[in-house]
């Protein structure tokens, strides 16, 4: 084989990588996954149910999933984005998961940060700590959604 | 925490530590409240005795005959175990133990073994402050922390480490260090052992008093040697659903309030059938009426059976007695005396815990069907000696 038809080759297989995966990128919406929108955790219908019960929820008015879910210093909040956007898309292309799903226990701690973040004033006496000795979401589990 | 208050590593009065935790402090005062009043309990000190004639049988011989009064609150507890008739000025310093800050100072200053030596008249004299600060927490950092000698040397044993316990064991072990069944090694040398080195269950501490002997009394009707049981709160939730789901005695008996713009845990320890809405609806979100009738439910069926096992008790007494009256000696009545210790102790240790079946219902179902059994087991054995 000459050197010019491996250069080709390579081109085309590259060029049709590289298109794949830009088509796939735009399809899926995947730049809406930067954003703190709501309707980007929405794109896949499955998280419908938690997206209405927060649109219910008194913590709609003041928090979106990004508040709850992700931590706040920007690198920590990408890589939680990208650790939970691949377990996500695994998932579903595999399709090896239950319903209803579940949070992981790494997810819920971030959850745990950011109610002790936004609440802290009003909690303090109470000595919240996010080792799991006082688990906010053991009692206040309802109202935003089912976990 | 800092506070603009100093507070001393052995601060006795609950109005110093009141300085800086004010609004925990206002509540606490509350607990001197005495006229409160639950289906089954409350604080206010209803004469159980005239209520219920029949424990007069069956604690026969034993100083709960005397006087028995439904307990008030944490406030008045240096008053109250003045008062009370039971033992009168033999009580000794153990007795002390449970009811006044100022015996963590006096552990501190003379020894628990001491302290549980002294006549608990010559103690009293030094006890100021009812149930308060000093007893659950420490007074530099807050942490909850259980300063019971018994409590402390048993979960020891156990192989419990405290400073590994997380903040919602500490929830529990504060109340847990006084809220229990507990022992004396011997009458002449009163020192506060708790019976759990087998377990928490009705079962294994059955079975460890059996191991070692021990009675509290003679049943001077029948001569079984029985167990008085005293107070197993702690152990009684150990074995319900509420322990299983990690919920502590302060979720329910003091829980969270907002005053103001912060969440404080309600210092005015009560019966959670007094405040239902921030007792329970926080994590069970059904009308207060409905969580109120299923509390009542799981009580109202408890005592039906406690009655049962009451009659039980008091026809298996009068069997035994009717044995020993026609001259059956006590050597052939070993087996139904063991019968009526072992009903006695399943019926105490429901009757005298302080949640009517609520802290563990199908446990205390369980022992409650037991001890009925055991006891007309007792009666029937009897009568059958009596007949031959």
């Amino acid at each position: 084989m000459g050197k010019r038809r491996i250069k080709l080759l390579a081109t085309i297989s590259l060029g049709v990588f590289f298109g794949c995966a830009a088509f796939t990128f735009v399809y899926a919406r995947g730049y809406s996954y930067m954003s703190d929108d709501p309707n980007a955790c929405i794109n896949c219908h499955i998280m419908n149910e938690q997206h209405d019960s927060w649109l219910n929820s008194s913590h709609s008015a003041f928090a979106n999933c990004n508040d709850c879910h992700t931590p706040k210093t920007p690198f920590a909040k990408y890589w939680v984005k990208a650790g939970n956007g691949f377990r996500h898309s695994a998932y579903f292309t595999l399709g090896n998961f239950k319903e209803p799903i579940r949070i992981t226990p790494g997810n819920q701690k971030v959850v745990q940060d950011n109610c002790i973040r936004c609440h802290s004033d009003l909690v303090d006496s109470i000595h919240p700590t996010n080792d799991g000795q006082l688990d906010c979401l053991s009692c206040h589990s309802r109202g935003f959604h089912r976990l | 925490m800092t506070g603009i208050q100093q507070i001393g590593e052995f601060e006795t009065d609950p109005a110093v530590w009141g300085v800086n935790f004010p609004n925990q402090w206002d509540r606490w005062k509350r607990t001197t409240e005495d006229t409160a009043v639950t289906k089954y309990g409350g604080s206010k000190p209803i004469d159980k005795i005239a209520e219920n004639p029949r424990i007069k049988i069956l604690y026969a011989g034993y100083p709960f005959s005397v006087e028995y009064n439904e307990e008030r609150g944490h406030g008045w507890s240096v008053v109250d175990v003045q008062k009370i008739k039971r033992l009168g000025d033999k009580k000794p310093g153990t007795c002390l133990s449970c009811k006044s800050s100022d015996t963590v100072k006096m552990w501190n200053e003379m020894g628990a073994e001491k302290f549980f030596n002294t006549p608990m008249k010559d103690l009293v004299a030094h006890a100021d402050n009812p149930i308060s600060c000093l007893n659950c927490h420490d007074p530099k950092t807050m942490e909850l922390t259980p300063r019971n000698p018994a409590f402390l040397a048993v979960m020891e044993r156990r192989g419990v480490d405290l400073g590994k316990a997380t903040r919602q064991q500490k929830r529990t072990y504060v109340c847990g260090q006084c809220h229990v069944e507990y022992y004396f090694e011997k009458k002449d040398n009163p020192i506060l052992h708790f019976p759990w080195d087998k377990g928490l269950n009705l079962d294994d501490i059955e079975k460890f008093y059996d191991e070692k002997g021990f009675y509290d009394w003679i049943h001077p009707d029948t001569g079984a040697k029985l167990i008085k049981i005293q107070h197993p709160e702690f152990e009684f939730w150990s074995t319900g659903i509420h322990a299983r789901s990690d919920v502590s005695c302060a979720d329910c008996h003091m829980p969270y309030q907002r005053i103001g713009s912060r969440k404080y845990s309600d210092h005015w320890v009560r019966s959670p059938m007094l405040n239902v809405a921030a007792a329970c609806q926080p994590c069970h979100r059904w009308p207060e009426q409905e969580l109120s009738e299923r509390v009542l439910a799981i009580q109202d069926r408890t005592k039906s059976l406690l009655n049962r096992i009451e009659i039980a008790l008091v026809d298996a007494i009068a069997a035994i007695k009717a044995c020993r009256e026609s001259g059956i000696p006590d050597e052939k009545l070993a087996e139904a005396q063991k019968l009526h210790r072992r009903a006695q102790i399943r019926w105490d240790f429901v009757f005298s815990e302080n949640s009517m079946g609520f802290h563990s219902p199908q446990e205390s179902a369980r022992w409650l069907a037991e001890g009925i059994d055991y006891a007309r087991q007792a009666e029937s054995l009897a009568k059958q000696l009596i007949v031959r």
